[in-house]
């Protein structure tokens, strides 16, 4: 079956350097093609990035609390580069301290995330569902 | 004695250099109108004559030249996203020599259609998606070149899962499959399509523009100037076998339409920490800038730079600065009569050099976030090139090359861009650095020889 591609990065001017890392290795070995964007990604480089790659999916970290800030118009923008079908995943320490994630998650499946993960979710959990919602069978 | 003779068939001018390969050095230079019209060897005849009353009679053991004749290479180019496979296609056909009439991103559409069927390129490069990535928008774009028809050849650099497609929808075109200008995300690889670029121009351009005739005297035109002179330009930065190089450098040739900006220099962070954003820099970078020249595109100066500051650094009025730009940009061949339209031309010369290295340049931006100071770079950073060579008619006959040319160096009002800090400056006097990347294909220690004996120093700034 031909690979899926990703698009992976952390979001802003968020230099936390490591989970992305380990998400590249975890994505790569469970059979993705992963475009590594690294640290400190506008929202425009996730976008440029998948078109030219014919990119299924943007997997965005965000670590340091901005998240919710920098993610806005990522959809919107996204779609006016007509990339309306791409999956949009959110994950890493997406607010500010410890708030209840349904909330959260609320608030960036309004923004146009198909999913966001709380802190500490192991790339298992993300590989998953992307296979899921990509329809990979094993 | 061995003399070789390197012939430069410009737009306008035919320039012939005679150099001794025996014990290298020029012999001499002389040159001639361009009779591309006619017959092209005429105004190759008549250099000759001129040539030979400086040197005496010549006995040339080789024949090597160049062409920029009949509006140089002209290419046009299109690709996916500006910053990224449209940007790299157009990086592609600089550094092989091209006058890029334009870049097109995304589908062309149906005005670009018109356009590129007016412009009516000598080739098309063809390019957009990673392998493995987007296809739609090269077949699109395809799909409209073959509705457009034409002769020229297409060469074909994308995304290599769309390549037989598009070469099924070409049919009957001439078409030249290359690697991927962008066969990774974020990679660049653009020689295999320049060496085709060059193959294409060898095949046929030469042919289509009447300079074949010019073939039986010359053992052959072997490639567009510009070419040359990025060969000759890595050739005195890098050295030969047994010669070495002057390391790395930035070269400014100021025409009358258009600046080129030359660098051979890897220009990577000074600070390993510093993170690299855009596309990888080519070690030899070549880019041009059509709206900066001393004539034609003179206003373009003037947008750029502000009338004000031109003004003031030719100390005359700003009122008057005005008529002056006004007169050079109608009276494309008039040379500065005096002192006043002197100061005036080397005012704008100087800004039309600081306008085209800041854009060639890369620049060094601190991105406060929350946590502190990051350091980000995009494009080359050439702070710590330290050789400056000026080339071009608009440049080397004007006594103050030197200050002119310290326009391009770094400066403290721009401090992010990435500008050489302190350079020797070399001037290409008499006029030959084309004519050595000719003769370096065959004799490079010769040819190194002779630049650096002619590139003459002009003081060191800063
Ligand atoms: C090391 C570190 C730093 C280093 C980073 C070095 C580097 N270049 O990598 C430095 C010192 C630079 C730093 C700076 C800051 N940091 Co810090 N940092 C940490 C620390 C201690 C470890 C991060 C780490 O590497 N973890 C290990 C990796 C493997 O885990 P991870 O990054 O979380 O990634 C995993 C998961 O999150 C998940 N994941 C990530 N993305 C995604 C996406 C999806 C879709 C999914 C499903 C999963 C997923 O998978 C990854 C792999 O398992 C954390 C605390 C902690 N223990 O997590 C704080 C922490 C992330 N930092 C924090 C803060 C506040 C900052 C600063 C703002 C502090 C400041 N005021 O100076 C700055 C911000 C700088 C910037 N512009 O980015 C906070 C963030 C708080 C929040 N979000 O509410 C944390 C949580 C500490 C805390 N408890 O307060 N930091």
């Amino acid at each position: 079956m031909e690979k899926k591609t990703l698009v992976i990065g952390v979001i802003g001017a968020d230099v936390h350097a490591v989970g992305n890392q380990i998400l590249y290795h975890a994505f790569t070995d469970a059979g993705f093609n992963v475009i590594n964007l690294g640290v400190m990604v506008s929202q425009e480089e996730f976008i440029n990035a998948a078109i030219e790659t014919n990119a299924d999916a943007i997997v965005v970290s965000s670590l340091y609390g901005q998240g919710e800030l920098d993610c806005r118009g990522l959809r919107e923008k996204c779609n006016e580069a007509g990339l309306e079908n791409i999956l949009l995943y959110v994950g890493g320490n997406i607010v500010i301290g410890k708030q209840p994630f349904d909330e959260v998650e609320k608030r960036f499946k309004a923004m146009g995330f198909d999913r966001s993960f709380p802190p500490g979710t192991p790339p298992e959990v993300d590989i998953e569902a992307l296979k899921e919602d990509l329809h990979i069978e094993e | 004695m061995k003399p070789v003779l390197l012939i430069d068939f410009g737009s306008t001018y035919t320039k012939v250099t005679a150099a001794d390969i025996d014990s290298p050095r020029l012999l001499g230079t002389a040159n001639s109108y361009t009779t591309v019209q006619t017959d092209i060897n005429d105004g190759l005849a008549d250099a000759l004559i001129r040539l030979e009353k400086k040197t005496g009679k010549l006995d040339f053991c080789a024949r090597y030249a160049c062409s920029s004749a009949a509006g140089g290479l002209r290419m046009l180019a299109s690709g996916l996203v500006p910053e990224l496979t449209a940007e790299a296609a157009k990086t592609a056909s600089l550094g092989a020599g091209a006058k890029v009439l334009k870049t097109y991103s995304f589908k062309l559409t149906e005005d670009d259609e018109e356009e590129i069927r007016r412009l009516d390129p000598d080739i098309f490069l063809l390019v957009g998606g990673t392998d493995g990535g987007n296809t739609d928008c090269i077949t699109h774009n395809a799909r409209v070149l073959a509705r457009i028809g034409g002769t020229y050849p297409i060469i074909l650099a994308g995304n290599r899962n769309a390549a037989r497609e598009c070469e099924r929808i070409l049919e009957g075109r001439e078409v030249h499959i290359c690697e991927n200008v962008m066969p990774r995300f974020g990679t660049l690889n653009i020689e295999p399509t320049q060496k085709q670029i060059r193959e294409v121009f060898l095949n046929r351009i030469v042919q289509a523009k009447g300079l074949t005739q010019a073939s039986e005297l010359i053992s052959g035109i072997m490639m567009p100037t510009p070419s040359a002179v990025m060969t000759a330009m890595e050739l005195l930065a890098k050295g030969t076998k047994n010669i070495p190089g002057i390391g790395d450098l930035v070269a400014v040739d100021v025409g009358g339409a258009t600046t080129d900006i030359y660098s051979v220099a890897e220009g990577l962070p000074d600070d390993p920490r510093t993170s690299l954003k855009g596309l990888p820099e080519p070690y030899i970078k070549r880019t041009v800038e059509g709206d900066i020249g001393m004539r034609y595109s003179i206003h373009g100066i003037v947008d750029a730079a502000g009338l004000d500051r031109i003004a003031e650094a030719a100390g005359i009025s700003e009122q008057r600065m005005g008529e002056i730009v006004d007169m050079f940009g109608e009276n494309t061949d008039m040379l500065p009569y005096d002192e006043e339209t002197q100061s005036a031309d080397e005012a704008l010369a100087s800004f039309a050099v600081r306008v085209a290295v800041t854009r060639h340049a890369g620049r060094l931006e601190e991105v406060f976030g929350i946590g502190g100071l990051k350091l980000v770079q995009t494009g080359k950073n050439l702070l710590n090139v330290d050789k400056f060579i000026v080339t071009g008619g608009s440049l080397i006959h004007t006594k103050n090359t030197g200050r002119i040319a310290s326009y391009g160096f770094y400066d403290e009002e721009d401090p992010t861009s990435l500008k050489p800090k302190s350079c020797e400056v070399l001037v290409d006097r008499s006029y030959i650095i084309a004519a050595m990347g000719l003769l370096s294909q065959y004799y490079p220690d010769a040819a190194l020889t002779i630049l650096k004996e002619e590139l003459i120093k002009d003081g060191t700034s800063k």
